[in-house]
């Protein structure tokens, strides 16, 4: 193609490639050019659409311009495509298919790519991503047969077009087709070290496994086995809703008993569980395998032969052989058999088998769920389930408790599931959170609006004054600098907040398993010896993070110097001035086991640590216990405190744009819940104390008088012995 | 549920509607005060408020799921669990709240009263 090599174009295949990209990337979105910048990426396939995905990420618009009539066209059908087409483009990113790009030209110090039908595409960046080429110069040069379409040709034996010489993998051209996934590479290796040893084994197209998974934000795409439907007599059943954003479809056998393969798109988290049925006979009717609220595939509906991970060909007997051998965790499972150590797909499966097997899973939440609070995560993560009824349907028992619906009601809240009292969401709520107060003593709340800092203006502190007078509140200086009001009753909260919420102030979620506060000295504004504006920087993260829900409160504090005033060392996270920027600390703890934070990164600039504390507070909220303390996350980490350097600062497991994506969109999504609260009758209705008469106020509850202030008074309901 | 039988007094609390799966909300009938929990099956439980352990009536605003298939409410001051069968504490066997008899007509929720 003329102009491929121009400088702005890019191959998307190895490390340095990706580096090279968002380089260019950066620069472009850097440019002081008008206009959005954009980028154009060659071939709607797996890896073209996460190139998109992450171009977008990246700040650019990006055009996917596909030759087949449809995306990822290998892998899906037209159905299942044009569900697709649309979830991807609902991700900010334009399709075109059915064109192919014929040029890429210069103009005006930009690319512009030219259609086959005529359409010409402005584009700071184009990136190739149109099928792999198989590296097959050493068996050109050798004088190999090659595939047609490249490629060293084998046959069924791997073997190559001279006896001494075997191949596998991508380079491999198995009967002229060559496959750019591991499974098939694994298979033909197989083969090559059978027959090195003397064995006949073959292997021929219809056994590579090409089932494949996309996973990115909002798209959802699966397909297995023979997902065409090009054996003889094959039939597929399909299940399209487009309303629900959906397709499913299932091939099967002439004599429909036998399970071929299938399609899943907007939601395959069946894949595992229906992969692995591929070739066995159907547990039940193909509709009801893929229709919403059909049958839910269990690991006892599989055959020993099945193959639970088809990455490794792992069967289900062999994990059965290992459990029964020992093998009491997922993490023995993967070990001894290799199972889930590639894509990662079946670990629920490898769960579902050790509870099936009886083994009693440690990190169960709760009779209702056999997962941790990190697996859960990860399952909503990676299902786009949002709702806790779809959630204990598909992955857990019963109705659920006090233990796992509020940990999924974090969750929820962490992927930005909207405001924590909407539709099913407000059921899940412990009652701090379902009235975003904190239930004191007698059944009456507590109040405590946001001061960021700790700063607060002489008009805040008399609006908070005069609330309290008015509505006969008890008020205490809290530890973290703010002030807390007592003696709320439920029916009053609505009306305290709306005086609250006029005067400028927001929740203060002290009700809530989420950022408490920021506190701060006073820094360099005031103090002699302030080193860095400590009361600045605290303001500037506590309205960063607020709203931040986690596994457990989170509490954070910024001292202007080594003097410490802030005692930030004691928190979650805690920074302290340094001559020329910032320390920060992690870990730290009062509570029962008090710990001091660990310094985590030095010097740093105020941009530097912000990122760095987006990312330790994200890979916190995904992967730590639920009612789990950073402190307690950081001593159980595999690794401890060097493995979060490594994760959050070095980058090591290449997560970190990730975590920092996540943190910036709560950024974005962050809306006061209290306002949210007052701007909508259906929630208010909830603020009453009784149905039947909501403005009669409890009669249990009843106030005297210490120092001054009202307080709790009980009225000697019977006593009970526990 | 023998909505017309001799014996309990019936009260009409607040239309079904009012009522919000998985959720309590607390009524004050003469001196009882009531919390009653719609569950997900759509049936209504009727318990007193008041949670023995701490003396507050707060029972109507605790967590409603199950346990071991027993739709249960669990205290949301100190998390005992009550079923909402029986009013019998599952943490606790000694101890329980009182359970009244519900009917619901003409799409109103009424409780019977002793």
């Amino acid at each position: 193609m003329p102009g491929r090599d121009l400088p702005g174009c890019f191959v998307y295949r190895t490390l340095d490639d990706l580096d090279a990209i968002t380089a260019a990337a950066a620069r472009a979105v850097g440019s002081r050019a008008a206009g959005r910048r954009s980028a154009v990426v060659v071939g709607g396939g797996l890896l073209g659409l996460e190139a998109a995905r992450a171009l977008r990420a990246l700040g650019l618009s990006p055009q996917v311009v596909e030759i087949a009539p449809r995306l990822m066209p290998v892998q899906v059908d037209d159905g299942g495509g044009a569900l697709l087409r649309r979830l991807v483009e609902a991700q900010g990113v334009a399709v075109r298919c059915g064109v192919s790009v014929t040029a890429i030209g210069e103009q005006r110090g930009r690319l512009v790519g030219r259609l086959s039908d005529g359409v010409e595409l402005d584009a700071d960046l184009v990136v190739f991503s149109a099928g792999i080429r198989p590296a097959d110069a050493l068996a050109r040069a050798a004088g190999l047969p090659l595939g047609e379409r490249g490629g060293v040709l084998v046959d069924a034996r791997c073997r190559t077009g001279d006896e001494h010489v075997w191949a596998v993998g991508e380079c491999a051209a198995l009967e002229g087709r060559t496959y750019g996934l591991v499974a098939p590479g694994y298979a033909m290796a197989e083969v090559v070290a059978d027959r090195l040893l003397g064995g006949d084994a073959v292997t021929t197209p219809a056994d590579l496994d090409t089932s494949t998974r996309l996973k990115m934000l909002g798209v959802d795409v699966a397909s297995f086995g023979d997902a065409h439907a090009t054996a003889p007599g094959a039939l597929e059943v399909v299940v399209d809703d487009p309303v629900a954003g959906t397709y499913a479809k299932v091939v099967v056998g002439h004599d429909a008993r036998t399970l071929l393969g299938g399609v899943l798109v907007g939601d395959a988290s069946r894949y595992a569980s229906l992969r692995a049925l591929v070739g066995a006979a159907l547990p039940a009717d193909p509709v009801a395998l893929i229709a919403p609220g059909g049958v839910e595939l269990g690991t006892e509906a599989l055959p020993d032969t099945a193959q639970v991970c088809t990455c490794n060909a792992v069967t289900k007997g062999a994990l059965c052989a290992a459990i029964r051998a020992g093998a009491h965790d997922v993490a023995a499972l993967k070990a001894g058999t290799r199972a889930g150590t590639s894509c990662g797909s079946c670990v629920p499966l490898l769960r579902t088998l050790l509870a099936g097997a009886g083994v009693e899973v440690p990190t169960a939440l709760c009779e209702h769920f056999g997962f941790s609070r990190a697996e859960l995560f990860e399952i909503l993560a990676g299902s786009g389930i949002r709702t806790f009824s779809e959630l204990v349907q598909r992955h857990g028992t019963g109705r659920g408790c006090e233990v796992c619906k509020p940990a999924v009601a974090s969750i929820l809240a962490s992927l930005g599931a909207g405001h924590v009292l909407a539709g099913e969401q407000a059921a899940l709520q412990d009652t701090n959170d379902h009235f975003l107060a904190n239930l004191q003593r007698g059944g009456t709340y507590s109040v405590v609006p946001r001061i960021p800092g700790g700063e607060v203006t002489p008009a805040g502190l008399i609006t908070i004054g005069e609330v309290a007078r008015d509505f006969g509140l008890y008020t205490k200086i809290t530890g973290g600098q703010r002030i807390d009001l007592f003696g709320a009753r439920v029916e009053q909260l609505p009306a305290i907040w709306r005086r609250l919420v006029d005067a400028g102030f927001e929740s203060g979620h002290a009700y809530g398993k989420a950022l408490r506060t920021v506190k701060s000295c006073v820094g360099t504004t005031w103090c002699r010896y302030g080193q860095q504006d400590s009361v600045g920087l605290a303001v500037e993260l506590e309205l960063r993070y607020r709203g931040l829900r986690a596994p457990h409160k989170i509490k954070a504090a910024v001292s202007g110097c080594a003097r410490e005033c802030a005692e930030a060392r004691s928190k979650d996270f805690g920074i302290i001035a340094t001559e020329s920027g910032w320390n920060l600390y992690v870990g730290g703890n009062g509570g029962f086991t008090p710990r001091h934070a660990d310094l985590l990164v030095s010097d740093v600039d105020t941009a530097t640590l912000i990122r760095i504390v987006d990312r330790f507070l994200v890979f916190y909220i995904r992967t730590a216990d639920r009612l789990q303390r950073t402190a307690r996350w950081i001593e159980a980490m595999d690794g401890g405190l060097d493995h979060l350097r490594a994760v959050v600062v070095d980058d090591d497991l290449g997560i970190c744009a990730d975590l920092e994506a996540a943190m910036d969109s709560h950024v974005e999504g962050y809306a006061d819940e209290w306002r949210g609260v007052l701007d909508d009758p259906e929630k208010l209705a909830r603020f009453v104390s009784f149905v039947n008469a909501p403005d009669a106020p409890d009669p249990t509850i009843s106030f005297g008088t210490e120092r001054g202030q009202p307080v709790p008074v009980s009225l000697g309901l019977p006593e009970v012995a526990r | 549920m023998t909505a017309f039988a001799a014996g309990p007094r019936w009260e009409a609390v607040c239309r079904y509607a009012r009522l919000q799966p998985e959720r309590g909300v607390a009524a004050l009938l003469g001196e009882h005060q009531v919390a009653l929990f719609r569950t997900f099956d759509g049936r209504v439980h009727a318990l007193g408020n008041i949670d023995p352990f701490s003396g507050s009536a707060v029972l109507s605003r605790g967590i409603v799921g199950d346990r071991a298939g027993v739709p249960t409410v669990a205290s949301p001051v100190y998390k005992q669990v009550f079923s909402l069968v029986d009013g019998r504490c599952l943490d606790d066997p000694a101890v329980g709240v009182p359970v009244y008899p519900v009917a619901i007509v003409m799409g109103w929720v009424r409780v019977g009263l002793p």
